[in-house]
Formats: structure tokens, C-alpha cells, sequence
């Protein structure tokens, strides 16, 4: 591969749009996710803050309450199906996956550009239900039935976008798969990949066999509201509770999609700015598929005040727990890799940090709503709210920007400023968690979800996550601000591996060239952190 | 934590401190940890990292604990759950209706009420109706929640501890004014009960058409004076000329018995122009005799 041209960086192989949204290099595709899941990322914080500032104070503050449900519908269409599940593997998974296994691509290259498409194209969709049709669903994300059969707003576009999303996760879900069983480089064993890749190994199966149940499950939405077909609607023969059923057998697999890519990224930072072998490499690795497997068990946990019998009840919240497990034992190993690591703090480890802390606060909050007894009491109120941006955003996001800061010069090739970002955390931390805590709070204290108008005794928590989230959005325009200024003002020559790390894309010039390494990787002997035989790389 | 007033407030709140004390407890704890590693095996301190690749011993501790905890958590939250599915016999029973966007309560003895009104340390069931979309039943103070499933009649019971009045909420998203269909229930000592059971109920002196718009919820979409709400106002309405779309095209109409009669029966045969379609159900349950009172009270909205 010594060859002058294996050196060109895969941004300088070709020019031109049209050389970037018809690219098969697995790189670019992760780009090309990258730019369109931030934009739709920043329409939907914006949404964020819109029903933030509604519920700043009882009474109207901005909209009228069918707007601020159309507003609620959307921001939580466009977090889980156009951001968080695809998030890290589409962009990180695209990126670095190939790299990580020491092959120069995805398995199906074009494949993986249609992927892209078809996201692009169920996002065009969602969308536009704001200029077309009687206005955004005003469903909440869930469409639960009758009220979705009923309503007149434009549901059944908004679950064919989801529909046709869906099939971008599965055949990324594919790709990898084929791609971890086919393409790993001589020598790399399934027990030689880095836990990113068997994260989302586990993620893969999951995105592969549960995405076909929603699919199926939205198309009989739309059937139910074009042609009348008795499905869920209990007024033309259907069942309520058999959506519930449908929707959340993919939907409750579907957080595991979208956190365990997250424990993937964990599990690399923690060892890089450690400077040591992760702890419990086995179980970590594992863990993610017992999660991936257990996931599947439990999704009647969303139903425990649907009026399903009493012992689904229990079957079902005995079964959350045991998915408690596999998560306590990778949170035991994390912290346990810090011990007597050679810690560097840079920004990528301080999200790593947060991470743990905040998923932390989303799994606790998640056994509250796991025990039969408090479920009672706090479904469907602020407590779940809360629990699962504490899960969602506190942890897959986190993880998600904490990627980005740390994979920024492999990509890129140049840094951004170091004490920006670390400023711009601090202020993304304490604006996340001031803008999700009272949530918490409100819950306990009765406050449904998805109220447009409250009692005045929810008032104060629904302030101080208003004013929370202020303080979110500042910490997100610095960190997106240094990110995008280090594009063009960014030191160059950060050299191949300026974290220290040992993963193979450590291996390789930043950014990486075409054919993905200008010379054969060498693979650590004893596993993928052996720190102690770490391979010398010249520049 | 807010007022507990039944007898199930105490088995979900004692899981409640279960749980959370034992997470606080984990998430103190490894934060600190977490900190103190960062600080004390910071790379100036530490230059060099040792390669410690994981212990066996450890691993089964940090699985069988978790394993023992939760199975505890699990314990506590199904000990506090048990009874709210077991009705104690002789239970009051009363039914609870819920529609966009109020509830309404039915007592045995065929009396309607917007709130709930039930004496103190006696067993009361509801059984749970939807007269429309999902909503949910829900009483903070009381601990319950039970969604309102239409077409399925769930159930819920409970034994209030402690008089007052306390808020019922709609837990489950229903629409338009979701965070607006709220009511209450009032506990009150058994004499004061039999004292409300026996007193001529106010509403009497009341149109008789104006009762019925109340019981069946018509007049949280539609109002008295003039004002939109979600449907057209009553004001006024009888014999006015409206646009109104049926089967997709325009015609003009005179709003008389004909018309009000089809659009309680059938809501969605002919939509005023401006308004929308699909949010009201058909009223099945209200008598030809009721539509008459109805019509004749709207007649009075000049």
C-alpha cells in the first residue's frame, strides 16, 4: 500500500457535492450522517427549548396548547428517529468500524449510501408534515391508538417517515453485522475487536430483528386511518392495548439501540486517557449482548397501568430487573478502570465522566419506574420524563459528544481549542442536569407528561428547568461554536495518535487516507488494550 | 412527597425510599470513587499506569450483589403493588367516565357528578370507562393510577385515610386539552357522606337540557356564550345559516332539530367550515327524549 497516492486523505480524493451525497467510502457516509443528524439535532433542541419556555410559567406563555402538542410530537419524533438511533453508529459506527477492524470498508459500501438516502428521504418526510397535510401529528411519538386512528392531523405521514426510517437502521443494522463477521483483519479475533465494535455488534442484531415489528405496526396505523380496517381503534372492532403491545416490543429494544453504541464509546475513552487495559473485558463485551438479549423481555413495563393482568405486571417487572444487572457490571468495570490508570483529563473524558454519573441517575430513576408499586404512582407523570432524558440525553448524548470531541483530529486532522471545550462542558453539565432534575421532582409530585398548562404547585421546578435549559443551550452554541471553529482555525499536525490510544484508527495518518492505512496495523498480541505491548507508531 | 391519603400510600412510598436510598447510596458511592481515581491516579501523580486486566473474584461480587438488590427493589415494589389488584368484598362501587376532556362518576344510586365525592375509611371500587380515546385515572395523593382503555373496562379501588379534597389528574395524553381534564375527589366523614347522599341534588331547578350538556362533557368543547372553544358555540346557533362539509364538498344549511339531532348522532357526517373533523364521538347513550330537552335548552341561547 506504499504507494503516493494510499497517502491522500479522504477529503481531498475528490471535490464537489455531488462526489460527497453519492460517496461509497464508508468515511464520508459517517460524515454525511454527521451534518444532517446535527441539523436535525438543532431543530429539535429548538423545539426543546420552545415547550421549555411554555411551561416556564401556569397558563399560556408562547403557543396554544394544539401547537405545543404538534411542537411535543415533533421534538420527540425527530430526537429518537433522526437523531439517537442513529446517532453513534451512523456517524461513529460508519467512521471508525471499518478502521477499528483494520479493513478498508464496510461490507456493502453501497448499501450503506443507500442507508443514507433512505434517512434523508424519511426525514424529508417528517418534515414535511409542517407544510403539508392538516398540520404535524399532535400524537405524541408514541401514536398510541385510538386517539392517532382519530386525529386529524397528519399522522400517517409522520409514521410512514418513521417506517421508511426504520429501514435505514436495519440495513446499517445488516452491514455491520456482515461487516464484524466477514471483514476483520488477519489476526483479529471476535476477542481482539475493541468493545466499541462489539457494542455495536449487539446493537446491530437488535436494529436488524425488532425495527421489522414497528414497521409492520405503523403500516397498520395508516391502514387503520385510510382504509378503515379495525385494528386498534375499539370502535371499528380494534384493540388499544395490542398497539401498546406492538409499539413498545420494538420501542422498549429500540433504548438499547440507542444506549448500548453509547457504552461502546465509553469503553474506549476510559481506556485511553487511563493509559491501561480496560477492566473486565469480557464482561463488559458480553454484558452488551445479555443486554441486547434481556432487552427483549420487558417492554410491558410501559404498560403497567394499561389495565394488563396482574401477574404480566409481575413477569414483566421482575424481568426489568435482571436487565439492571448486566448495566451495574459495566459501570463496576469503568469506574474499576481508572484504578491505578495514568488519568489524562482532557474533554473526552470529562463527558466520559458525566456519562457515568448521569446514567447512572437514568438507571436508578429507571428501577423506581421498574418496582410495580412506585410505576403506579409515577407513570406516564415527569418522573419518566426526566428518567429517560437522564438516559437518553445524559447518557447516549453525552457519549455521542464525547465521540465527537475525541475522535475530532482522527477526522479532521486538526484540534480544536482544548480549554473552549472544557468550559463550554462545565456549562453544558450544569445546564443538563438543572434543566432534568426537577423534572424528577415534578414527577413525584404528580405532574403528568405532556401537559400543555399545570397546577401552580408544579411552578418551581418548571421554572428552574426552564432557566436550565438557557443555561443547556449556551454550553451547546460554545461547544458547537469551538468545534466548528477548529474546522478552520484549528492547530494542525496533530500527528496519528495524539491521545495515546491503541486502537487500530490510532494506527493510521489523521485524516485517514482513502484505503484507510498507508501501512499494514499491528494488532496488539494480548487483546485490544494491551497497554503493555503497545505497538510503537512512527509518524 | 405530597399528602398520602389512602391505604396504599404507605406500602409505594416505602419501596420509594427503598429504592432510592439504596441508589443513593451506589451513585454517592461510585461518584466518589470515580472522582477520587481521577484525582489520585491523575497521570501527574501516576505516571505510569498499571495493567491491571480484571479479577474474577470481583466480577462475581459486583454481579451477585446487584442481583441480590434488585431482587429486594422488586420485593418492596410488588409487596406495595398486591393490593391495589385485590377489591375487598362489600367495596362501594361507583362508575368513572372519562371522554375529551372531563371525567364524570355515576353512583349506584344513577346520581351524576363531575367530582368524586366518597366517605373516608371505606373500600371504594371505579370501574375505569372510555367514552372515546385513552386517558388515565389518576390520584397523587391516593398513589393510583389506571389507564381508561375504550372498549376494555379496567378497574381500580381504593380506602382513603384522610379527609380533604384531593386532585385527579389525566394521566394519559389525550388531546387538545389534555392538561386541562382534571377533576377531584372530596373525602368526607360518613355522616357527612350519608348527609350528601340524601340532600336534593342542586341541580334541579336546572334546565333539564342544560343538566344533560353537563353529564355528557358537551360544554368543555362548546360554549354558552359566544366564545370557540373547540366546536361551535351555542349561542345563538339555532336557525342560523352555516357552510358545512359533507363528504368533502360545501353546502349551506339551516341549523334546526334535524341538523342538532345528526350531529349528536352522527358528529362527523357534516363539519362547520373552520372547525375539525374526528374529535367528537358519537353520542349513542343520550336518549331521542334527552336530544328534545337538549334542543329545547339550546333554543333558550339566544
Amino acid at each position: 500500500m506504499a504507494t503516493a497516492t494510499a497517502n491522500i486523505n479522504f477529503f481531498q480524493a475528490r471535490k464537489g457535492l455531488f462526489s460527497w451525497i453519492f460517496s461509497v467510502d464508508h468515511k464520508r457516509i459517517g460524515l454525511l450522517y454527521l451534518y444532517s443528524l446535527m441539523t436535525f439535532f438543532l431543530v429539535g433542541v429548538t423545539l426543546g427549548l420552545l415547550m421549555r419556555y411554555e411551561l416556564l410559567n401556569p397558563g399560556k406563555d408562547l403557543v396554544e396548547a394544539q401547537t405545543y402538542n404538534q411542537i411535543f410530537t415533533l421534538h420527540g419524533v425527530i430526537m429518537i428517529f433522526l437523531f439517537i438511533i442513529p446517532s453513534i453508529p451512523a456517524v461513529f459506527g460508519n467512521f471508525f468500524l471499518p478502521i477499528m477492524l483494520g479493513t478498508d470498508d464496510v461490507s456493502f459500501p453501497r448499501l450503506n449510501l443507500l442507508s443514507w438516502w433512505i434517512y434523508i428521504i424519511g426525514a424529508i418526510m417528517a418534515l414535511s408534515t409542517l407544510v403539508f397535510g392538516d398540520g404535524p401529528a399532535d400524537t405524541g411519538w408514541t401514536f398510541y391508538a385510538p386517539y392517532s386512528v382519530n386525529t386529524t392531523t397528519n399522522v400517517s405521514m409522520s409514521v410512514l417517515a418513521a417506517f421508511v426510517l426504520g429501514f435505514s437502521s436495519i440495513l446499517t443494522g445488516l452491514n455491520f453485522i456482515v461487516t464484524i463477521h466477514r471483514l476483520r483483519t488477519p489476526g483479529m479475533t471476535f476477542l481482539k475487536m475493541p468493545l466499541f465494535a462489539w457494542s455495536l455488534y449487539a446493537t446491530s442484531w437488535i436494529q436488524l430483528l425488532a425495527t421489522p415489528i414497528i414497521g409492520i405496526t405503523l403500516l397498520m396505523i395508516v391502514a387503520e386511518r385510510a382504509l378503515g380496517v379495525g385494528l386498534f381503534d375499539p370502535s371499528i372492532g380494534g384493540d388499544p392495548i395490542l398497539y401498546q403491545h406492538l409499539f413498545w416490543i420494538y420501542s422498549h429494544p429500540a433504548v438499547y439501540i440507542m444506549a448500548l453504541p453509547a457504552f461502546g464509546v465509553i469503553s474506549e475513552l476510559l481506556p485511553t486517557f487511563s493509559q491501561r487495559t480496560i477492566f473486565g473485558y469480557k464482561a463488559i463485551a458480553f454484558s452488551s449482548l445479555a443486554i441486547a438479549f434481556v432487552g427483549y423481555f420487558i417492554w410491558g413495563h410501559h404498560m403497567f397501568t394499561s389495565g394488563m393482568s396482574g401477574t404480566a405486571r409481575i413477569i414483566f417487572s421482575i424481568l426489568t430487573f435482571f436487565v439492571a444487572i448486566p448495566t451495574a457490571i459495566k459501570v463496576f468495570n469503568w469506574v474499576a478502570t481508572l484504578y491505578k490508570g495514568s488519568i489524562n483529563v482532557q474533554p473526552p473524558l470529562l463527558y466520559a465522566l458525566a456519562f457515568i454519573f448521569q446514567f447512572m441517575i437514568g438507571g436508578f430513576t429507571g428501577l423506581i419506574l421498574g418496582a410495580l408499586a412506585t410505576d403506579i404512582h409515577l407513570h406516564d407523570t415527569y418522573f419518566v420524563v426526566g428518567h429517560f432524558h437522564y438516559v437518553m440525553f445524559g447518557g447516549t448524548g453525552f457519549a455521542f459528544f464525547g465521540a465527537l470531541h475525541y475522535w475530532y483530529p482522527k477526522i479532521w486532522g486538526r484540534m480544536y481549542n482544548v480549554k473552549v471545550a472544557n468550559i463550554a462542558f462545565t456549562i453544558f453539565f450544569i445546564g443538563f442536569n438543572m434543566l432534568y432534575f426537577p423534572m424528577l421532582i415534578a414527577g413525584l409530585m404528580g405532574m403528568p407528561r405532556r401537559y400543555y398548562d399545570y397546577l401552580p404547585e408544579f411552578h418551581l421546578p418548571n421554572m428552574i428547568s426552564t432557566y436550565g435549559s438557557w443555561v443547556l443551550a449556551v454550553g451547546l452554541l460554545l461547544m458547537l461554536g469551538n468545534l466548528i471553529a477548529g474546522f478552520y482555525k484549528g492547530k494542525r499536525g496533530v500527528g496519528r495518535n495524539p491521545w495515546g490510544g491503541i486502537t487500530l484508527e490510532w494506527q493510521t495518518l489523521s485524516p485517514p487516507p482513502v484505503q484507510n492505512f498507508d501501512r499494514m496495523p499491528e494488532i496488539p498480541k494480548n487483546g485490544p488494550y494491551d497497554y503493555e505491548n503497545k505497538p510503537i507508531i512512527k509518524e | 412527597m405530597r399528602t398520602s391519603a389512602s391505604t396504599f400510600a404507605d406500602g409505594v412510598d416505602l419501596s420509594l425510599y427503598i429504592i432510592t436510598g439504596i441508589s443513593l447510596f451506589f451513585l454517592l458511592g461510585i461518584t466518589i470513587v470515580m472522582l477520587f481515581f481521577v484525582f489520585r491516579y491523575n497521570k501527574k501523580r501516576n505516571p505510569v499506569a498499571s495493567n491491571i486486566e480484571g479479577d474474577h473474584r470481583l466480577e462475581i461480587i459486583w454481579t451477585a450483589i446487584p442481583t441480590i438488590l434488585v431482587m429486594v427493589m422488586f420485593y418492596f415494589g410488588w409487596i406495595g403493588y398486591k393490593p391495589m389488584r385485590q377489591v375487598p368484598d362489600g367495596a362501594m362501587e361507583i362508575n368513572a367516565y372519562a371522554q375529551m376532556w372531563k371525567f364524570s362518576f355515576e353512583y349506584p344510586d344513577g346520581r351524576i357528578t363531575d367530582t368524586l365525592v366518597v366517605p373516608i375509611g371505606k373500600p371504594v371500587k371505579l370501574n375505569l370507562i372510555s367514552r372515546d380515546v385513552l386517558h388515565s385515572f389518576f390520584v397523587p395523593a391516593f398513589r393510583i393510577k389506571e389507564d381508561m382503555v375504550p372498549g376494555k373496562n379496567n378497574f381500580m379501588w381504593f380506602e382513603a385515610t384522610q379527609e380533604g379534597r384531593f386532585d385527579v389528574l389525566c394521566a394519559e395524553y389525550c388531546g387538545q386539552l389534555h392538561s386541562y381534564m382534571l377533576s377531584s375527589v372530596t373525602v368526607v366523614s360518613e355522616s357527612a357522606y350519608q348527609n350528601w347522599l340524601t340532600t336534593v341534588s342542586s341541580i334541579t331547578d336546572e334546565h333539564p337540557g342544560l343538566t344533560l350538556l353537563k353529564q355528557n362533557a358537551c360544554l368543555t368543547c362548546h360554549s354558552q356564550d359566544g366564545s370557540k372553544i373547540i366546536g361551535p358555540s351555542f349561542k345563538g346557533i339555532y336557525g342560523k345559516s352555516e357552510i358545512v362539509e359533507t363528504d368533502g364538498k360545501d353546502r349551506e344549511i339551516v341549523i334546526d332539530d334535524e341538523y342538532l339531532i345528526r350531529s349528536i348522532r352522527q358528529p362527523n357526517a357534516d363539519i362547520v367550515k373552520g372547525y375539525m373533523k374526528g374529535l367528537m364521538i358519537a353520542y349513542d347513550n343520550i336518549t331521542d327524549e334527552q336530544i328534545k330537552d337538549i334542543i329545547d335548552y339550546i333554543k333558550t341561547l339566544e
